[in-house]
């Protein structure tokens, strides 16, 4: 077993391994786990919000017009979107090597 | 220490009757131990209750095998129950029955010791309105034994049945001028 | 010193733990425990204990429930039996190892099969890993003790305490209790304050996943938690004795000063084996007897010291692990002496298996067995007592 492969001292844990910061999550940055990309077609995207809702990853949001649009930061590029999309304007795009 | 063993059916009482002794003595400042045959509870079937009483704490979870007072609820149990061979020598059998002296130890397998006959069952009829004849063997249990104060056992009886512990105390009470008792 | 009252064991735990103002009850009904939880029931239906009582669809769920209340802050009581314990045995692991201050009493019953409803250890003997602090009672009184003191140190130390109690033999015994005032135990027992807890205003995790780098080091925290409630266990019997009188070990001794013989017990039948002492004793021999109070966090110090000079032990165990090497407590006492210097020959005894009775006699007999261990070695690692053969 490789040694020090410990991500902290157990001293340092909280008890029972809690974790008290809250919201770290954000930290994770899991959209460079991606290999597909959603694009939507605002042409036609009728904003009934069911991407957002949706989303495993919560990576959806609402911009100021009302369209719903994914944090690239964080979406992993599964495709539920685009599946669901009952107007077909999400389409999932290769991402570039 | 005394050892006693209640003897009935399921739904007579019996396991009241063994706790009712202990919470008796210990108001009493005495140490007791009251304990159901552990196990299913079944109505009808042959149940036994039983209780330790002592001067000091008492200090062993064995089982009863032989006891110093044996009291039993229902006069149809000597019938399907060796009652006499768990008698200490020494010992008394306190038996519901309306049989005579004579017949008692018959039934008895012609045990020889000391013996009280109260017909509790007539009692209990008479007083409670109903066959649970546990309360009236408990005053014939006071008069023969002399271990617990009626006073104690009367509050004991208050405590656990409130309103319906006045009928109970009138059949412990008739229980202790009728008891007869043959050494 | 307070007025001692006729009470069936089961229901004065019901009413120590009703004293301790719990919060949350969450309990499946299973013979024998099932006086507990149904007189803390009728005391939370007749409004006299202002407590949430939960009833579940499993031992499993109660277990789940104590888990998830306990994570807000809250108070909160559990017990079982034999298979309602197996029901619940993951959640175990995970109650301890996410440090919540449950209590819970074992109403000590054998599991099946056979089927069987009386008592001995099997059920608990299951859990001896699961990070518990376990207790064993030996009578009502220290069963009600023991509720007053497991709230303490549960929330001291933030770990489960499982109180065992026989089933039948004590939970279904009317015997003199004496309960603490009210006033005491509040100084006894402060009310629960967790530094962390689930609380949507000030939102932590708990349950994150033990990924390979950390599972390692949240186990050794565990077991160093546990390690640590040692001497939280020992102020607060300590603190217990100050108050009430009486006093508590983590093993507890009868005629151990000169003993060359003796037997160790855990449970109530430890009172039934002090009167094989005092029998033996009166023959001139020099028996003693000790009980484990305390089974986990393990005594291994007080055990060393309590065993004195014996030159031969007999551990009575009331569970069997089967073809092991030995029963489960007896393993663990080979184990305890082989890191001490001391080595008195060990011999095994299983009895009292589901509800058995093991009189006087029986441990006179023991005392003599481990006796002719002295001048022979025991000739297998463990025998079962008592059986037809």
């Amino acid at each position: 077993m490789p040694r020090n492969e410990g991500l902290m001292s157990w001293k340092d844990l909280a008890p029972g391994m809690y974790i008290l910061e809250p919201g770290n999550s954000v930290k994770f940055r899991t959209g460079d786990w991606r290999s597909f990309r959603p694009v939507l077609d605002k042409e036609k995207c009728i904003k009934c919000g069911q991407c957002y809702i949706l989303c495993p990853d919560g990576c959806y949001s609402e911009d100021e017009e009302g369209y719903f649009v994914p944090d690239l930061n964080y979406c992993k590029g599964c495709g539920i979107c685009a599946s669901i999309c009952p107007k077909k304007a999400i389409t999932m795009v290769l991402e570039e090597a | 220490m005394i050892e006693i063993t209640v003897h009935g059916r399921g739904g007579q009482g019996a396991v009241t009757s063994a706790e009712l002794m202990a919470v008796a003595a210990i108001s009493e400042g005495k140490f007791a131990q009251a304990f159901p045959s552990f196990g299913p509870e079944r109505r009808g079937a042959p149940v036994k209750a039983f209780a330790r009483i002592n001067d000091k704490p008492i200090r062993t979870r064995e089982k009863i095998y032989k006891s110093d007072i044996l009291v039993v609820l229902d006069p149809s149990l000597p019938k399907i129950i060796d009652i006499a061979s768990g008698v200490k020598a020494g010992g008394v059998i306190i038996l519901n029955t309306p049989l005579s002296e004579k017949e008692a130890r018959k039934l008895l397998k012609g045990y020889q010791g000391r013996l009280a006959l109260l017909d509790a069952t007539k009692i209990a009829i008479e007083v409670l309105g109903l066959p649970i004849t546990n309360t009236t063997m408990l005053g014939a249990f006071l008069r023969v034994t002399n271990l617990i104060d009626e006073e104690a056992m009367q509050e004991a009886l208050k405590q656990r049945f409130g309103k319906l512990a006045e009928k109970n105390i009138n059949a412990l009470k008739r229980a202790i001028k009728e008891v007869k008792i043959y050494e | 010193m307070g007025k001692k009252v006729a009470k069936e064991v089961s229901i004065a735990v019901a009413e120590a733990v009703a004293q301790c103002n719990v919060d949350v009850i969450s309990a499946y009904p299973i013979t024998p425990q099932t006086h507990i939880v149904e007189h803390l029931s009728e005391l939370v239906a007749n409004g006299e204990l202002d407590a949430e009582f939960v009833p579940v669809e499993s031992e499993h769920a109660a277990l789940s429930v104590c888990i998830g209340a306990a994570a807000t802050g809250a108070r909160v009581f559990t017990s079982t039996a034999s298979q309602g314990l197996l029901l619940m045995y993951e959640n175990l692991f995970i109650a301890s190892n996410y440090r919540l201050p449950i209590v819970m009493v074992i109403a000590n019953r054998s599991i099946s099969g056979p089927i069987s409803i009386w008592n001995d250890h099997s059920d608990v003997m299951t859990t001896r890993d699961a990070g518990w602090i376990q207790l064993f009672a030996e009578n009502g009184q220290e069963a009600v003790d023991l509720i007053y003191q497991a709230y303490r140190i549960a929330e001291k130390c933030l770990l489960p305490v499982a109180v065992n109690l026989d089933g039948f033999t004590l939970t279904h015994v009317v015997e003199p209790i004496e309960f603490i005032d009210d006033e005491l135990l509040k100084k006894y027992l402060p009310p629960l304050k967790m530094k962390y807890k689930l609380d949507p205003r000030n939102p932590i995790t708990i349950g994150a996943i033990g990924i390979p780098e950390i599972y390692t080091e949240s186990k050794k925290a565990q077991d160093e938690a546990l390690k640590a409630s040692y001497p939280v266990i020992l102020r607060a019997w300590r603190e217990f004795a100050r108050l009430t009188g009486r006093k508590y070990n983590p093993v507890e001794t009868y005629y151990m000063e000169d003993a060359e013989v003796a037997l160790l017990i855990m449970g109530s039948l430890a009172e039934t084996a002090m009167n094989a002492v005092d029998y033996l004793r009166e023959k001139g021999k020099r028996v003693g007897l000790l009980r484990f109070r305390l089974w986990r966090p393990f005594p291994q110090r007080e055990f060393i010291k309590a065993i004195g000079k014996v030159k031969a032990l007999g551990v009575v165990d009331r569970a069997v692990s089967h073809c092991s090497t030995g029963g489960p407590v007896g393993i663990e006492v080979r184990s305890a002496l082989y890191q001490s210097n001391k080595r008195p020959r060990v011999v095994n005894f299983i009895a009292g298996l589901s509800g058995r009775d093991v009189t006087v006699e029986d441990f006179v007999e023991m005392f003599e067995r481990t006796y002719q261990a002295l001048k022979e070695k025991p000739k297998a690692a463990y025998e079962i007592y008592g059986v037809k053969e």
